[in-house]
């Protein structure tokens, strides 16, 4: 079976920090940030970026659209 | 393998619709919202009707619906928007036409108004977000608040006694015969979010197709009315709205069962 | 010479309409026009030129459905009465707001509530002055015969495509049930959707090629700066339309001393007060508004340092008199302005009107 590897990116000044994102990931990648965007919010970022399978739930489920997402297989 | 080799335009799996414009949607964090509008601009953009397109916003926290979907727009009166659309597809049959409401707008004051359009059977898609509160005005009882339901006007939790019955406005346009699909539907987690997006896709075909009516309500949150997290508000709505507004279909005329047997 | 008939004036609205290369109707029954929708229904205008008809569920539906059809860029119509006008005027004001060309006829009846379905003039001020809420203005024209039920049709299209703006036929009862003889217009073909595209492209919802920016009918704007600029250009295009659109006719005014004023079916009646008061020695004109917005005031103006008095004669309490003092004050004269009315549906006879001449100016 061949593995995927998958990777995101966060339009931090886009993102409210909602967290639907980090809840809905399966593999746990997601987390907010300590920092804060230029609106005061915790923006979505890579936490565990080794385990990303670029399963996209994380950007079907953001309501701002912020998250693009990317897969490859290995 | 390095996150620098896998981010490449090539391996892009999901991104933004150009459907949807630039603007940064004023809804609150976590809004339902935020991923009808997604849905609705990526079946649009998928579906190449952005020229055929015309949307109606309505009045509430979608009042400006048009700022994020690059397609033309009328905003209606509070209420009117299945009126507004009524007077568009007539005049031009042709064209893709949908209103965007929110509970208050469609089950309080345009109860009148997307009654009739739906028995007409207007060629229309009616996109129904209920998450049983006004979010505009600041989080007070819709028709649609359940029962013992807290909002800013019913302090103490809906009292049917004294506020009257939570209405479901999608089993009432069920039962005419001018709709051809009607469904309920949610969008919480990736599954519901693609089950919706077929829900919607659906309703634009029937549409596109002249069946009637399409009706399609997404059980939503209202985390800053809820006064909760998105993510409890979503365990919230899991909890107490699915059980009394159950998701499905309840109409479906291509399957041509009688509404009486769904 | 056109095609000659015998008519009712409500029919030759639905007619006139038809003929004019119409698009649409959406209304709502109500005594005394009903007859307008019945014409349109009867007529099957989609199986001639293309033009739909609606029965909608109530005024505030078909006024709503007439502002999504007016933002398609087509020529759309609606008719109603007195307590149906009230309901609509929360659209009015949504489509002035987002500067939406359609025109509405008012077939008056007497009020307030419910009122009588006798004819009236009472909703003289909710016409002129806008009726629904913020500053708007339409463009009001007032027929006073069947001929010009039809005339007016086209005008008021004409004029609402050249502001962008509602224009409104304010006629009533009487000659909405009237049977006269009425010259038709000719048949106008319907814009096709590319003319449609053409010429009102711009603004219109006609589905968004890539070759423009989204086209957006609202009427809400929440940043004041830009709200009060919306509003500055409304107030700019009312005030051309003051400018440009003025219009009125005169009876027997030449050597007139004193002037009745009166629109409609009250200008009927005083077409016939003129002769009478002749008759007796009196010099007495008629000056009878067309355009209530914009009020023909360039011609009071003219006339009150020629005369001794003016007299509004209209179905009401006394409404348009308030616009004929200020035109007076406007021309800077101290003229006489008096007021005659009949209300609750009663229309006054001539020699009513020429008592009340005689007892307002030539008693002590």
């Amino acid at each position: 079976m061949a593995k995927v590897k998958g990777a995101v990116v966060v339009d931090i000044e886009a993102c409210k920090g909602c967290e639907l994102c980090v809840e809905t990931c399966p593999e746990d990648v997601l987390s907010l940030h300590k920092e804060v965007n230029s609106k005061g919010y915790h923006y979505a970022f890579m936490e565990n970026p080794d385990v990303c399978t670029g399963c996209a739930n994380c950007g079907v489920v953001c309501p701002d659209t912020c998250i693009t997402v990317y897969r490859v297989k290995v | 393998m390095d996150v620098k080799e896998i981010i490449k335009p090539e391996n892009q799996v999901y991104g933004k619709t150009e459907l949807l414009t630039d603007n940064v949607m004023h809804y609150c964090p976590g809004c339902t919202h935020g991923v009808v509008h997604k849905l609705m601009a990526e079946l649009i953009d998928e579906m190449g009707l952005q020229e055929k397109a015309i949307g109606v916003a309505p009045v509430g926290c979608a009042v400006f619906a048009y700022n994020y979907i690059d397609i033309d727009w009328q905003e209606a009166a509070h209420g009117r928007a299945p009126a507004v659309a009524t007077g568009i597809v007539r005049i031009n049959p042709e064209k893709f036409v949908f209103t965007y409401q929110g509970d208050g707008d469609l089950a309080s004051i345009g109860a009148a108004e997307i009654i009739h359009a739906c028995n007409r059977g207007e060629n229309i898609l009616v996109v129904f977000i209920n998450n049983g509160i006004y979010g505009m005005t600041g989080g007070q009882m819709a028709p649609t608040t359940i029962e013992r339901m807290v909002t800013s006007t019913t302090p103490c939790g809906r009292d049917t006694e004294l506020n009257g019955y939570p209405l479901k406005m999608t089993d009432l346009v069920a039962q005419l015969p001018g709709t051809s699909y009607v469904t309920r539907q949610s969008a919480q987690s990736a599954p519901a979010v693609r089950k919706c997006k077929r829900a919607l896709k659906k309703g634009i075909k029937n549409v596109l197709d002249k069946k009637g009516t399409s009706f399609v309500e997404v059980v939503s949150t209202c985390n800053s009315g809820w006064k909760m997290t998105p993510v409890k508000a979503n365990e919230w709505m899991e909890e107490n709205m699915f059980p009394f507004y159950p998701l499905g279909d309840m109409k479906d005329s291509e399957k041509d069962k009688p509404v009486s047997n769904n | 010479m056109g095609d000659l008939r015998l008519m009712k004036g409500n029919e030759v609205l639905a007619e006139a309409a038809i003929r004019c290369g119409c698009d649409g109707y959406f209304g709502y029954p109500i005594t005394p026009q009903s007859e307008v929708m019945e014409m349109l229904m009867f007529r099957e205008p989609w199986n001639e030129t293309g033009m739909k008809v609606l029965q909608a569920e109530s005024e505030v539906a078909a006024i709503n459905m007439l502002y999504g059809a007016a933002a398609t860029g087509k020529k759309v119509l609606t008719s109603s009465s007195s307590p149906g006008i009230s309901l609509m005027a929360e659209g009015i004001s949504y489509i002035a707001g987002a500067e939406l060309p359609c025109l509405v006829i008012n077939v008056q009846r007497g009020g307030p509530g419910l009122g009588t379905i006798q004819p009236s003039q009472a909703d003289y001020s909710q016409a002129v002055k806008g009726g629904g809420h913020g500053d708007y203005k339409m463009i009001v024209l007032a027929p006073s015969s069947v001929q010009e039920m039809n005339d007016f049709v086209d005008l008021a299209f004409e004029l609402a495509f050249k502001y962008r703006n509602p224009a409104m036929i304010l006629t009533d009862g009487a000659i909405g049930q009237m049977m006269e003889k009425v010259e038709l217009s000719d048949y106008k073909k319907r814009w096709t959707d590319e003319e449609v595209i053409e010429k009102w492209g711009s603004w219109a919802t006609t589905g968004k090629p890539s070759s423009r920016e989204r086209n957006v009918i609202t009427s809400l704007e929440l940043d004041s700066e830009k709200m009060e600029a919306n509003n500055q250009r409304f107030q700019k295009k009312y005030r051309q339309m003051e400018a440009e659109e003025q219009r009125y006719e005169t009876f027997q005014i030449e050597d007139a001393e004193y002037v009745l004023v009166a629109f409609g079916t009250s200008a009927r009646v005083c077409q016939k007060s003129v002769e009478i008061a002749r008759e007796k020695g009196l010099k007495v004109g008629l000056l009878r508004p067309i355009s209530l917005f914009p009020f023909p005031k360039n011609i009071i103006g003219e006339l009150a340092p020629k005369v001794k008095g003016f007299l509004s004669v209209e179905m009401n309490a006394g409404q348009m008199v308030e616009d004929i003092k200020l035109a007076v004050h406007e021309a800077g004269c101290t003229r006489r302005v008096e007021f005659f009315g009949r209300m609750g549906g009663i229309i006054p006879t001539p020699g009513e009107v020429v008592d009340a001449l005689e007892q307002n100016f030539l008693k002590e």
